[in-house]
């Protein structure tokens, strides 16, 4: 789950992270509110979208009036920010943070990442900040500095010094530094984090160490045992077809194509997606119903993909392990009579009784198409799609 | 001998008063499988499905010899429970529970590490399917009945997706060694090198089938042991190419954050190290069998 920015340094802040004075806003007037209430005479204006790239695409505005603070907010509230990190569909900007400028002396970059080479904690630290990590890994690897934390003791003062002394701060400095990172070591891990990046991490001319960015991502599986992180949850920024999906317990991840997937097993279902792209189409989504496949499952599995209009047919791949084929072959003909899809539907059964699995859904009525192997599955499924468009077509010529 | 486990290792279930539990622990013992056990803290002294239940595996290991575990707890309980088997003297362990929280595992991880080699527990999963030597035992929820007895060794990450593989190879004839699920998420307890370093010493194994999907560098230090330590053909096939990148597909663990985590960039690196890689997930069974020299 990922939190805001403001959220993310409200949290670090709590761990002794230095952030420079800010304010949150829900309204243009507000933010100017808030630009007067926090004095100075320069403010930086930020979108708070769960995306990075924030800046390139408009999001961040550097303001030097309360007029200045109202007119770039009306630019910014209601709008959907696309930053290479949203897709093309973007995300609204719902709230915008108000922060008091601050005079810059260095920009570093500061990461905290589950490794999973070391099964540990990694720091990935940079001389150059503000700069994306994947941009500093290409242009200046030589910059980057790691280190792995020892889950029984944590991080220690001399790791956090090492790492200080590596990025060129100077002696005053190191002990700030150290408290730093020492912060953002223990909030990712008393809180269940999978991600800290605190990108700037800047040196401000009068020695003070702020984090002027800050993005958290916590571990969805951790999330039991901290029902305050569960709280920063913002729907807004996630896709809805994942926010139903999530809500009714099952693995959905949205994508372009046409072709909808309902699948048992999160490695079958990628699978499945593959065979499609081998066959010539594009799968609409990836979803995991889980090992069990019960009918129930099956329905929601269905009104889940078919609430993505840009579906043109479903193609169900289920392999009955423990369950057999003639359960499953029910479930979907329940889940079929219930949702009554106006599209084609794939079904392919692999695995205990698939004979008596297939005999029901045959007997059903029903106007399911049937596969034996995933490439049959695929191939039909694509044909399916492919043939419902050229009829379309051949309509829209008609009329 | 078949790696991990065989027909007389003797297994207890952690958590085996669950319903799921109470499931496939009967239907292990209807396949065979040496179940001597459980253990359920504060249920000591109640049986399921004649084996009887301890407060802790310590009791457990002391009363029945037990060697083996099943772990089936919750995912906040899980990661303790582990410990518990590694602190026991339990030599293997399966955890099949999906959802443990990421840096439970990295404490699990560094408390088996207390142990001198020797002596330490072999981890596999969390979050996968299990491990099964056909016709002797199996330790998980697979169904054993679409497994062959025969020489392919297969290591993978998904549950499913692995059925799909030992159904195809049945289809053609083909038997499997031993079916070990490695599991979905991030930080696991063995890795696919552990594993192939496995195949590659045991006398049944004569070709090995790898499954991977995106994310992660296992694949890619596979592909780096492939090539300088397996004698034996490798076959792999890679879930995910249809993947996008930085989004988790359902695994916690199938998610692409870095160069060399996609799934055409382990399809290259596990084929430069000589791997055959079935480029559809329907041929992985006939990949094995060409390679093995059958008429696919």
């Amino acid at each position: 789950m990922d939190i805001h920015e403001y959220q993310a340094k409200e949290v670090l802040s709590n761990f002794g992270v230095g952030t420079a004075p800010g304010a949150l806003a829900y309204s243009p007037e507000q933010a100017a509110y808030r630009g007067r209430e926090l004095g100075g005479e320069k403010w930086v204006v930020k979108a708070q979208v769960h995306a990075g790239g924030r800046g390139k695409a408009g999001g961040v505005k550097i303001c030097e009036s309360e007029h200045d603070i109202q007119a770039a907010c009306e630019d910014m509230f209601g709008r959907k920010l696309v930053t290479h990190q949203t897709g093309p569909e973007g995300k609204g900007i719902y709230r915008v943070y108000v922060e008091a400028a601050v005079p810059i002396e260095r920009e570093i970059y500061l990461g905290l990442v589950l490794d999973r080479t070391s099964q540990r904690v990694m720091i990935v630290a940079s001389s150059e900040g503000g700069m994306e990590i994947e941009e500093i890994s290409a242009e200046r690897p030589d910059s980057i500095v790691r280190s792995n934390v020892e889950p029984a003791v944590g991080l220690q003062d001399f790791q956090a010094r090492e790492i200080a002394f590596k990025l060129g701060l100077e002696a005053a400095l190191i002990p700030q530094m150290v408290r730093t990172l020492k912060g953002c070591y223990r909030a990712f891990r008393d809180l269940d984090a999978t991600m800290v990046e605190v990108n700037p991490l800047v040196v401000t001319s009068d020695n003070r160490i702020l984090a002027l960015d800050a993005k958290m991502t916590f571990d969805d599986n951790a999330l039991f045992r901290h029902p305050q992180i569960s709280e920063l949850r913002d729907k807004s920024q996630e896709d809805p077809r994942e926010s139903r999906a999530a809500d009714r317990g099952l693995s959905y991840v949205g994508l372009d194509g046409n072709i909808g997937c309902i699948v048992n097993g999160a490695g079958l279902a990628m699978a499945t997606m593959d065979t499609i792209k081998l066959a010539g189409g594009e799968p609409a989504n990836f979803l995991d119903i889980g090992g069990g496949a019960t009918p129930e499952r099956v329905v929601k599995a269905f009104r889940l993909v078919m609430s993505d209009d840009k579906v043109q047919a479903v193609l169900v791949n289920i392999f009955a392990g423990i369950n057999r084929c003639d359960w499953v072959a029910e479930g979907v003909v329940q889940a079929l009579r219930e949702v009554q899809p106006d599209l084609p539907v794939i079904v392919r059964l692999a695995g205990t009784n698939v004979e008596e699995g297939q005999k029901i859904l045959a007997k059903s009525g029903l106007p399911i198409i049937r596969a034996g192997t995933l490439t049959e599955a695929a191939e039909r499924a694509v044909g399916a799609w492919q043939n419902d468009l050229t009829q379309a077509t051949r309509m829209r010529a008609v009329t | 001998m078949s790696i991990l486990l065989n027909r007389d290792t003797r297994v207890i279930v952690q958590g085996i008063t669950g319903r799921m539990a109470r499931f496939h622990t009967k239907d292990m013992l209807a396949y065979g499988t040496n179940i001597v056990g459980g253990v359920v803290p504060g249920k000591g002294g109640e049986t399921v499905e004649g084996a009887p239940v301890f407060d802790t595996v310590k009791d457990a290991v002391a009363a029945t010899g037990a060697e083996a575990s099943l772990v089936f707890v919750p995912p906040p309980f899980a990661g303790d429970s582990i410990m518990e088997a590694a602190d026991g003297g339990i030599r293997y362990c399966v955890c099949i529970t999906d959802g443990i929280p990421a840096q439970d595992m990295i404490r699990v991880k560094r408390y088996m590490m207390r142990y001198p080699r020797e002596r330490r527990m072999v981890l596999t999963g969390p979050n996968c399917a299990g491990t099964i030597s056909p016709g002797k035992a199996l330790l998980g929820i697979m169904p054993g009945h679409i497994y062959l007895s025969g020489p392919v060794g297969i290591v993978g990450r998904s549950g499913t997706l692995g059925y799909e593989a030992a159904a195809q190879l049945k289809e053609l004839g083909i038997g499997v060694s031993t079916s070990v699920g490695i599991g979905g998420d991030p930080i696991n307890g063995s890795s696919f090198r552990d594993m192939l370093e496995r195949f590659e010493q045991d006398d049944e194994t004569e070709v090995i089938c790898l499954i991977g999907e995106i994310g992660g560098p296992q694949e890619a230090e596979a592909a780096e042991y492939i090539r300088d330590h397996v004698t034996k053909p490798v076959v792999a096939y890679v879930a995910g190419l249809t993947a996008p990148k930085g989004r988790t597909m359902g695994h916690a663990g199938a998610i692409i954050s870095a160069f060399g985590e996609s799934a055409s960039e382990k399809v290259e690196i596990l084929s430069a190290a000589g791997v055959t890689v079935a480029e559809n997930p329907a041929v992985i069974g006939a990949t094995v069998a060409r390679v093995m020299g059958h008429a696919a």
